[in-house]
């Protein structure tokens, strides 16, 4: 939500058709080698260039000027082959002249700098193998310092991928140096992007470079810019766990407690993050005294992004702190936030009422939720924010499990029956769809009075999406409540979305009454729905015609699809007698929709239905359609035709 | 790295500045990417200075010189000419000016050399680029102009420099950078462009990077649309540098900076019913140190400072600076003129200084009563209102800035003059930024606008006032003693004594 701003992709350009061009041009000027490049482009990729006579080298010289074509497509294209280029030219001139042009290529567009960052990460055995992969460095490293965080943090995470691959010795000489610099650098770019490599060379350099490190990441934490302390503050849970545990004490912990109070609240709201990762490593014992006073203070920050933040990881402070604090501590500083002033926080904590729940020791936990958590949570029920109580509504069910049936009845089942009342249909939604939990621990009958009305009102709802949303969840409902009380309550709605006004709902209606078959059988189908689903096949309105067709085509398909249908008592010889007359009764009707309407269904059901019925009723009907004087129904019977007839005769 | 833009005759050694002629976005009106050293117009006069003088404002005259001046000539000047928003960056080093054509202008300050140490402080052309183009909006039957509202500069974070400039409706950040070399050698063509025939490729070439001359792109990296239903008058930048802030006439929105397709709205005084409607939003901005706290003033003379820590929405302020209408002074016109044209977070985070249309206040962050000092700026068109609503000029906007030590604060007039108020010793200066009598390396003159009664020689009368000569863009360096001034197409810097 709010805090979560993430960094997103890059838009995708459709330069096929100017490639195709530029391809073709090319064919034209050159079409004996282009015709050479087709075969050796993949020939190359696993010989090297030159042994093999001078034909290869063609679609290698094609790539390697096409790393500065103007078209961005192109270079981009270029780019993602630079394993083939590198296998072409070599170890020695990859490292001397290919790798030296890349590094200077950071004025190119992003897309093409995070796909060089990307094929730079599995370069190791193109410049050598591992004795030469420190020149892999310098290009990465000016990728470290551009500005777009998305090429960034690929520069980085290549740069991480291929510490691994450097000998100690090198990764002294040539790895730490780079972080140093890039650590120093003048621009906070190249700064932040330092904050992520300080853990990967750690654990593998001597003592004294370790204290560098260490006096290096407590530089940055103290950054004059806000963007490297949050990307030190992100990267500080990490960097604790390579660290030994004394220096967690001693430096983590200072520089998580400085951070945690910073002036920016962007800045704080990343110590809490790393307080997860932090409490993990520390010995029950230290807790108390080392993390908790900083959890505390940020529970109750002045800043509600930051308290939101708290909320947000709660279920994972409270894994990493323990049993023991989450009594003394925890429940007091959730119950606060679940009361908290401002509805995003709040509506955090209420998403991770049940985690929280769950989580809680065995021995009290029926307690602490009785007498701490529900009555926040009676009081969220009546909240004024609907985001509030739809954060709850998804969650509040789940309590249920927890708390056992009799706790259920008395205490949770009137929080249902309220918010199954809410004015925020999203609220009611919420409730609606997680009622199979409770559906386990109470039956549903208890709730059913409720619910009935609270469905209605949804399927009445004025916005169609709220109609949408219910009609989703009707095949659950039904399976819930049983054939019987669908029956008497639910149907009536079912049929009525048929002829809703929104194609949107008929079509779902269609697809839910298909479910309900899948649920209830073919039987109570041949009862209950096709009679209805038939009838409207004379309704005045063509747009509900269409609907009986609809229905009748996934109807069929359906049941031809499900071999569950044939063992029932009513079989093919039943839907073909009673469905295939109206559909081709249907192809004279008036409105040219309804009968390509009739052609596209008959495509669809004709290799489903015996081939007596095909040539006798099916064929003739198509062929009519063919000579329609609408262009549409024309053009719609003769695709019919042509598929249909086509498999019968290859029958 | 600068390109070697300049190709006029050396300067007299006593002579460091100069003023340039030039019809200049004429000459750059191109769109896309630009280049710098092509387009850097060439001086064409200069003149001598005998007297330097002191920009402090101890001085009884004389306080300021010309430095350069980027002048049109009136003869050739359109709309789309006249300078809308003009803006130093966080060093100083960079100028930018928008236009009513779209077009942003990046100037940049001469390095200093030992040779001429006395160019240092020339700004020359380094950048021009289209930044915005008009459109239309077809679902509202709308124009959308391609007036630039605003240009805000980021904080420099790597070598390239970032600026984001709005127009009524759309944000767009801007990249300018230097490029200075340029791949060489191709496989499949020579040295001439020819194409080579493939039987004669017998190795690979890598391209080789080869030095080039300087060139300069501007780039649009992100573009944050589709978030105000009103005109956006003002934008900033927070000090988190992750978020800005877009201001229109009823909401503020929060973006991050890269993220385009949403934002949030943090206020919005919208009323439920339009007929209900009071007061508009004329300026926000960002507390330079404190990322959580933002002021934006109103039509009604009032300002609120909002505190982001407090919830999610900013409906409700944290502070709300008002001075109490004196009844006796009150007209048909009070409203109109209290409305606060501009409103600026001094650099040390302690005051906040608001332009209505004849004052400019200081409001103490911790006095919400009144304003700590008041300054007239054109009192004397207080008897003039009534003309001044007849020609709308009444609604001008006039924007305010503080020097970089918040000592003296400088904001625009009419007929071109500008005024500043140092606040320590409370005097204060009317300058006349025209081509006519600010001859380059001369030293500004002040002037004196009389009210009533006799004229006296040098004075000039409030009849006589050109009221479509406005001055309503200027902005101070943030470290040194310069200035620049937007007066409809002409952009003036002046700067403190050379010695």
């Amino acid at each position: 939500m709010y805090c979560n701003f993430k960094s997103q992709g890059f838009k995708k350009r459709n330069c096929a058709k100017s490639v195709l061009e530029k391809r073709t041009i090319f064919l034209l000027v050159k079409p004996r080698s282009a015709a050479q490049q087709r075969h050796s482009v993949t020939a190359t990729e696993s010989k090297m260039a030159g042994a093999d006579g001078d034909d290869s080298l063609y679609p290698i010289a094609v790539l390697i000027d096409e790393l500065r074509n103007e078209d961005v497509q192109l270079r981009l294209n270029s780019i993602k082959k630079l394993s083939t280029i590198a296998l072409a030219l070599g170890v020695e001139r990859t490292r001397t002249e290919l790798l030296p042009f890349l590094t200077d290529t950071i004025y190119d567009e992003d897309e093409v700098l995070l796909a060089l960052a990307e094929q730079l990460g599995n370069f190791t055995m193109l410049v050598g193998g591992p004795e030469y992969v420190h020149c892999l460095l310098p290009p990465l490293e000016s990728l470290a310092t551009v500005e777009e965080t998305v090429v960034r943090d690929k520069a980085v995470e290549s740069l991480r991928k291929i510490s691994q691959e450097h000998s100690p010795v090198d990764l002294e000489v040539h790895f730490e140096p780079l972080v140093k610099r890039l650590a120093s650098g003048d621009w906070f770019t190249s700064r932040t992007s330092a904050c992520g490599l300080f853990s990967v060379c750690y654990p593998r350099v001597s003592s004294t470079v370790k204290a560098e490190i260490r006096q290096h990441f407590r530089t940055l934490c103290s950054d004059d810019t806000p963007m490297v302390r949050r990307a030190a503050a992100s990267k500080l849970g990490e960097f604790a766990k390579v660290l030994e545990l004394d220096y967690v004490k001693s430096d983590i912990i200072s520089l998580f407690t400085a951070l945690a109070s910073d002036e920016q609240d962007s800045v704080r709201l990343l110590a809490v993050e790393a307080c997860v990762s932090i409490a993990t490593l520390l010995p029950q014992e230290d807790l108390e005294t080392l993390v908790m006073p900083t959890l505390r203070q940020a529970a109750e920050d002045k800043s509600w992004r930051v308290r939101y933040m708290v909320a947000d990881k709660f279920s994972e402070l409270q894994k990493a702190v323990g049993p023991e604090i989450t009594k003394n501590d925890l429940v007091p500083a959730f119950q606060n936030l679940l009361k908290d002033c401002e509805a995003e926080v709040r509506a955090a904590a209420a998403n991770k009422v049940k985690e929280f729940c769950e989580n809680l020791p065995e021995d009290s936990r029926e307690q602490i939720i009785m007498t701490h958590i529900l009555p926040c949570v009676k009081e969220l029920v009546s909240d004024t924010n609907q985001h509030v109580k739809s954060a709850l509504a998804s969650v509040i069910m789940g309590l249920s499990t927890i708390l056992g049936k009799d706790n259920t009845i008395e205490h949770l089942l009137p929080l249902f029956l309220a918010q199954l009342k809410d004015e925020c249909p999203e609220v009611r939604l919420n409730i609606i769809s997680n009622l199979d939990c409770v559906n386990e621990v109470i039956g549903i009958r208890q709730l059913s009075q409720s619910l009935l009305p609270a469905i209605v009102e949804l399927a009445e709802d004025a916005k169609w999406r709220v109609r949408l949303a219910i009609i989703e969840y009707m095949p659950l409902l039904a399976g819930q409540l049983g054939v019987e009380f669908f029956d008497e309550k639910l149907n009536t709605l079912c049929m009525a979305w048929l002829i809703d006004h929104v194609y949107a709902i008929r079509e779902a209606a269609t697809c839910n009454l298909m479910k309900l078959v899948e649920k209830f059988g073919a039987e109570w189908a041949q009862n209950t729905i096709v009679p209805k689903v038939l009838g409207m096949a004379n309704d005045p309105n063509y747009l509900h015609r269409m609907t009986t067709l609809f229905c009748l085509k996934l109807y069929w398909l359906l049941f031809f699809e499900n071999t569950f249908a044939l063992s029932e008592a009513c079989g093919q010889d039943i839907t073909t007698k009673q469905m295939l007359p109206v559909v081709l009764k249907m192809s004279n009707d008036q409105v040219a929709n309804v009968r390509f309407n009739v052609a596209k269904s008959l495509q669809k059901i004709g290799p489903v239905l015996d081939s007596n019925a095909l040539q006798a009723e099916v064929k003739p009907v198509l062929e009519k359609l063919a000579t329609d004087t609408d262009m549409d129904v024309k053009y719609f019977a003769q695709e019919a035709i042509n598929s249909v007839l086509a498999l019968q005769r290859s029958d | 790295m600068r390109p070697e833009v300049r190709t006029g005759p050396p300067p007299p050694p006593s002579s460091p500045s100069q003023v340039f002629h030039r019809d200049l976005h004429r000459l750059h009106r191109r769109s896309g990417a630009m280049t710098g050293p092509p387009l850097v117009p060439q001086p064409v006069c200069r003149f001598q200075d005998p007297e330097p003088a002191d920009l402090s404002m101890e001085e009884e005259s004389d306080t300021r010189k010309i430095n350069n001046s980027f002048l049109r000539d009136h003869n050739y000047a359109t709309e789309a000419d006249i300078i809308s928003t003009v803006e130093f960056n966080s060093s100083g080093e960079l100028l930018a000016t928008g236009d009513k054509g779209g077009r942003v202008v990046v100037f940049q300050r001469e390095q200093e050399s030992k040779s001429q140490p006395q160019r240092r402080g020339e700004y020359n052309v380094y950048s021009t680029f289209q930044s915005h183009e008009p459109e239309f909006d077809y679902l509202k039957s709308l124009e959308i102009e391609e007036k630039i509202n605003k240009i805000k500069w980021l904080p420099q974070q790597n070598a390239a420099y970032f600026l984001l400039s709005t127009n009524d409706k759309t944000v767009k950040l801007w990249k300018i950078s230097e490029r200075d070399k340029r791949p060489e050698g191709y496989n499949l063509k020579d040295e001439d462009g020819r194409i080579r025939n493939p039987s004669t490729i017998t190795s690979l070439r890598v391209p080789v990077l080869q030095p080039m001359d300087l060139m300069v792109e501007a780039t649009a990296r992100r573009v944050f649309s589709n978030a105000h239903t009103y005109h956006i008058n003002s934008i900033s930048v927070n000090s988190d540098l992750q978020t800005f802030i877009s201001t229109d006439d009823l909401r503020v929105n929060l973006w991050n900076l890269e993220i385009t397709d949403r934002s949030f709205n943090i206020v919005d005084i919208k009323p439920a019913n339009m007929e209900e409607l009071t007061e508009v939003i004329t300026s926000a901005e960002f507390h330079p140190q404190h990322c959580h706290t933002f002021a934006y003033s109103s039509s009604k003379g009032s300002i609120r400072l909002c505190d982001m820590r407090q919830a999610a929405l900013c409906d409700k302020h944290c502070k709300y600076f008002e001075e109490p209408e004196d009844p006796s002074t009150r007209s048909f016109f009070s409203e109109i003129i209290s409305s606060i044209s501009d409103v600026k977070f001094s650099h040390n985070g302690r005051y906040l200084m608001t332009r209505d249309y004849l004052t400019v206040k200081v409001w103490d962050l911790q006095m919400e009563n009144k304003p700590l000092e008041t300054y007239q700026v054109h009192d004397y068109l207080r008897g003039k209102l009534c003309s001044l609503y007849e020609n709308d000029c009444i609604f001008d906007k006039f924007e305010c800035v503080w020097n970089g030590s918040d000592s003296v604060i400088m904001t625009g007039s009419y007929n071109n003059f500008f005024r500043m108020f140092d606040r320590n010793t409370k005097r204060d200066v009317t300058l006349e930024a025209s081509r006519e009598n600010s001859k380059p390396r001369a030293i500004l003159k002040p002037r004196k606008v009389c009210v009533g009664g006799k004229r006296r020689k040098d004075e000039i009368s409030v009849d006589s006032l050109d009221f479509s000569k406005k001055i309503l863009h200027t902005t101070w360096h943030p470290h040194e003693n310069i200035i620049a001034v937007a007066a409809t197409n002409n952009l003036y810097i002046f700067q403190d004594k050379v010695n």
